[in-house]
């Protein structure tokens, strides 16, 4: 056993690291909020151009054919620093989707363009509170025709295409959509997180490509998984950024005579959150790994590190406030930034609730027997 | 025991509730609108003036403060009762009444009490509260701002911190350090100031949920007459406790479970799955869990009320409640997102009530600081109510220049 990133993620850690302490300070995500930005284009460019954003696309496609725990690492590092660029909808869901359903001409047409970030993509999935779930979807494909609502989606203002979920014939259909047509409709939502832009998508017989590869219904739990080892790296990486902040307050910090880190009450707190962080960032290699090797287990493994993930993402974002007091309130201490975007990826893919539900359907010798009430589960 | 009004309070509760359907209507906000700062003080001040004129403006206040020397419980059914109506209640108005006015009638002379009392009952004056320091939050008593006397004036020099509403108020309660030769908390002085003095200069603060409600307040040369200082010289620690502990009771608002309610309504209503939200048994849990908690708040605090009618205090026992009531705010608008799933990423323009989660999930993070924060809040719940030992403190006995 090794379970350990190797140098060369490592490597592409540091490097991601270096790149974004320079490019994607707090003053530049202060400032993309003043300016009402929802990116940020110039680092977007500079990603594509470094290759990063198509790490995980195989090469014949324009990709760097890495894997999915490289592409980890750069969501980590993304997750990080808060970066306000399209990865999670461009990269995470929407290359992935044409990947796993996408004839080879398909991928050959949208993944070049994805990779290296002249084309900005979004995944269409939620259609209001409800998930992905069968049930949950009624946006209609019909003769390369789509119509229906597709809400919240991430980055639906930049993004040039969609790849839309959808129905065909009652059965799940994935569709690749221009956004840049009559038949579709784009309205901005009041997105909690103030770098992350939602829109709402209204389809009105929208010309609509669909995906023909794989069947959507066997395509979407994988992609799911996949995206949430995704979401779930990117957690861990502001969790860790909490961290650290806090920590670096407390130590500047004077209280009744006495550095604010020498209190057992911050130290302990601080030390929570750590144990927290670790083993999230245990279960998200894991997971990538599952997702590397195909590992059957991957529906679970996903699940638990997602669960892991919003659990410490959620503590370290709330702490973090708490420790800098005051000043924690201000819009310029930057500790808000992680406690909207926290918030947001806890609640994209379906929350806690769903993968819960997702991992104790595929626990060991439970596979398909769906949960008491007998729903799918998500 | 028993938790119903009494005939008294029964028949007060109908009086009051009967005046509230006359003059509360006029006054409320409409759910969804903003208003600017200035509007919504102003609006603060004209119900004020309203509650005064019905002789509902300083229930519990004594009456040599021209308050009506009611009864905790029946401050406690106006409460309750005001509640249903959404009239503009703000710090702008509390911190006079809840802050200045007790300070000043248990500190202040009687001409201090007549000049100031009758103005801020009737919302005529509005505070501030001048007491956190950039170096001084948790630890008070470490404030720097400096008051040295001149003649029949006191002269200000220094800078105050995240002053709720300065920039709208009349006056304001400071304490500053008048003399530093002593240790920390002995060398402090408390005083009213006019906000309109010359060399006071208020900065607003951008803070997280986009508004700018507290502010930086710097003095410079700023003369204070001596007849503004309440208590004597040196007793400014205490009269900032009787502040902070007045500050610490009245957290936790009046029960009211509105927003519970109001989420198992929205569960009840959304589909899921064939059924609704509310089927799931992780959503009860935790609405039922909340419910509860909220419900056990409530009781604590008419626990606590009883010992305050019975000329008890509860001291740091009413700590508890903004322990419990801060969290809880957090969990649950946290909660009440997740309850939302995907929905509760983004919302329509429309959507106020999923708008004023998002907006309570944030202004939650505030309350766990604001007004003691919940480390502190811990340290006193162990230290006075368990009778635990302090931390040690260097800080203690040391004259504060030599800190
Ligand atoms: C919305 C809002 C409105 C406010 N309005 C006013 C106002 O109108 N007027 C005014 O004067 N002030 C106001 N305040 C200031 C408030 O009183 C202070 O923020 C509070 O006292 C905490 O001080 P601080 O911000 O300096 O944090 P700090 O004191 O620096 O505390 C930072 C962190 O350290 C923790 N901590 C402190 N001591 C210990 C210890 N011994 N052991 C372990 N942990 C500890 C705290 O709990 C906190 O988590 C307001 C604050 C907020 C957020």
């Amino acid at each position: 056993m090794n379970f350990d990133l190797s140098d060369e993620q490592k490597m592409l850690a540091e490097q991601m690291r270096g790149l974004l302490g320079k490019r994607a300070t707090p003053q530049r995500l202060r400032s993309l909020i003043d300016a009402g930005q929802e990116w940020d284009e110039p680092l977007w460019r500079e990603l594509g151009e470094l290759g990063f954003l198509g790490a995980a696309v195989p090469d014949v496609y324009g990709g760097l054919g890495l894997s999915e725990l490289d592409l980890g690492v750069i969501s980590e590092e993304l997750g990080r620093v808060n970066a306000a660029v399209p990865f999670f909808s461009s990269v995470v869901l929407a290359a992935d989707a044409i990947g796993l359903a996408g004839t080879q001409a398909q991928k050959a047409r949208y993944l070049p363009g994805i990779a290296s970030g002249e084309t900005v993509a979004t995944f269409a999935y939620a259609e209001g509170s409800a998930g992905w779930s069968d049930p949950a979807v009624h946006a209609v494909l019909e003769d390369g025709r789509l119509t229906g609502t597709k809400s919240p989606v991430a980055d639906a203002g930049v993004a040039g295409l969609a790849v839309v979920l959808a129905k065909a014939g009652g059965r799940l259909a994935l569709a690749v959509v221009e956004l840049e047509q009559p038949g579709v409709l784009r309205t901005k939502l009041e997105s909690f997180d103030q770098l992350r832009a939602h829109y709402s998508l209204r389809f009105e017989n929208a010309a609509a490509t669909p995906l023909e590869g794989a069947a959507a219904a066997r395509v979407m739990p994988m992609l799911m998984d996949r995206a949430a080892v995704q979401a779930a790296f990117e957690g861990v990486g502001g969790a860790e950024a909490c961290l650290h902040m806090a920590r670096d307050y407390a130590a500047g910090r004077k209280i009744f005579g006495r550095s604010l880190d020498s209190y057992q009450a911050i130290k302990h707190k601080l030390a929570d959150i750590l144990v927290g962080v670790e083993l999230a960032r245990s279960s998200a290699y894991y997971a990538g790994w599952a997702a590397v090797t195909g590992a059957e287990d991957l529906p679970t493994s996903a699940s638990a590190a997602r669960l892991m993930a919003i659990d410490a993402f959620e503590r370290a974002a709330r702490e973090n406030i708490q420790v800098h007091g005051g000043i924690g309130y201000t819009f310029d201490a930057n500790c808000h930034f992680y406690y909207r975007r926290e918030r947001t990826l806890a609640l994209s893919l379906g929350g806690r609730e769903r993968w819960a539900d997702r991992l104790i359907a595929h626990m060991p010798g439970r596979q398909g027997q769906g949960n008491a009430r007998g729903r799918e589960a998500a | 025991m028993d938790f119903n009004d009494t005939p008294e309070e029964a028949a007060y509760r109908v009086a009051a509730r009967d005046w509230l359907r006359q003059h509360a209507p006029a006054h409320e906000l409409q759910p969804g609108t903003r208003l600017s700062d200035s509007e919504e003080v102003q609006r603060g001040r004209a119900w004020q003036k309203q509650l005064a004129d019905g002789g509902y403006a300083g229930i519990l206040l004594p009456q040599s403060l021209g308050g009506n020397g009611g009864t905790i419980a029946q401050a406690t059914v106006f409460g309750e009762e005001e509640t249903r109506f959404r009239v503009p209640k703000g710090a702008y108005v509390g911190i006079g009444l809840g802050m200045a006015l007790p300070v000043i009638g248990k500190h202040g002379t009687p001409a201090q009490i007549a000049r100031f009392a009758a103005p801020t009952l009737r919302g005529e004056m509005t505070w501030c509260q001048l007491f956190s320091e950039p170096g001084a939050g948790s630890d008070l008593a470490a404030v720097r701002t400096r008051a040295v006397r001149d003649g029949t004036d006191w002269v200000v020099n220094g800078q105050k911190v995240w002053s709720s509403w300065a920039h709208l108020a009349d006056w304001g309660i400071l304490i500053v350090r008048t003399d530093s030769s002593l240790p920390k908390h002995k060398g402090l002085s408390f005083f009213v100031v006019d906000m309109k003095s010359p060399g006071i200069d208020v900065r607003p603060i951008r803070q997280i949920s986009g508004a700018s409600d507290f502010n930086e307040t710097f003095f410079t040369d700023v003369r204070i007459p001596d007849s503004d200082r309440i208590g004597a010289v040196g007793d400014g620690w205490t009269c900032a406790m009787t502040v902070l502990m007045g500050e610490r009771l009245n957290q936790g608002g009046h029960g009211n479970d509105g927003s519970i309610t109001d989420l198992i309504q929205y569960a009840a209503d959304t589909p899921r799955d064939g059924g609704t939200a509310l089927d799931s048994s992780a959503v009860r849990l935790n609405l039922a869990s909340a419910y509860a908690e909220e419900q056990a708040e409530r009781h604590f605090q008419a626990r606590l009320r009883t010992m305050v009618s019975r000329g008890e205090n509860p001291g740091a026992s009413a700590s508890i409640i903004k322990l419990a009531y801060t969290s809880r705010y957090q969990k649950l608008a946290g909660m009440a997102l997740e309850l939302r799933e995907l929905a509760g990423i983004a919302h329509a323009p429309d959507d106020i009530a999923t708008a004023r989660i998002m907006r309570d999930y944030i202004w939650s993070t505030a309350l766990r600081v604001a007004g003691g924060a919940d480390e502190v809040l811990r340290n006193q719940i162990s230290e006075r109510v368990l009778g635990m030992p302090s931390e040690l403190r260097a800080d203690k006995n040391v004259p504060f220049n030599q800190l």
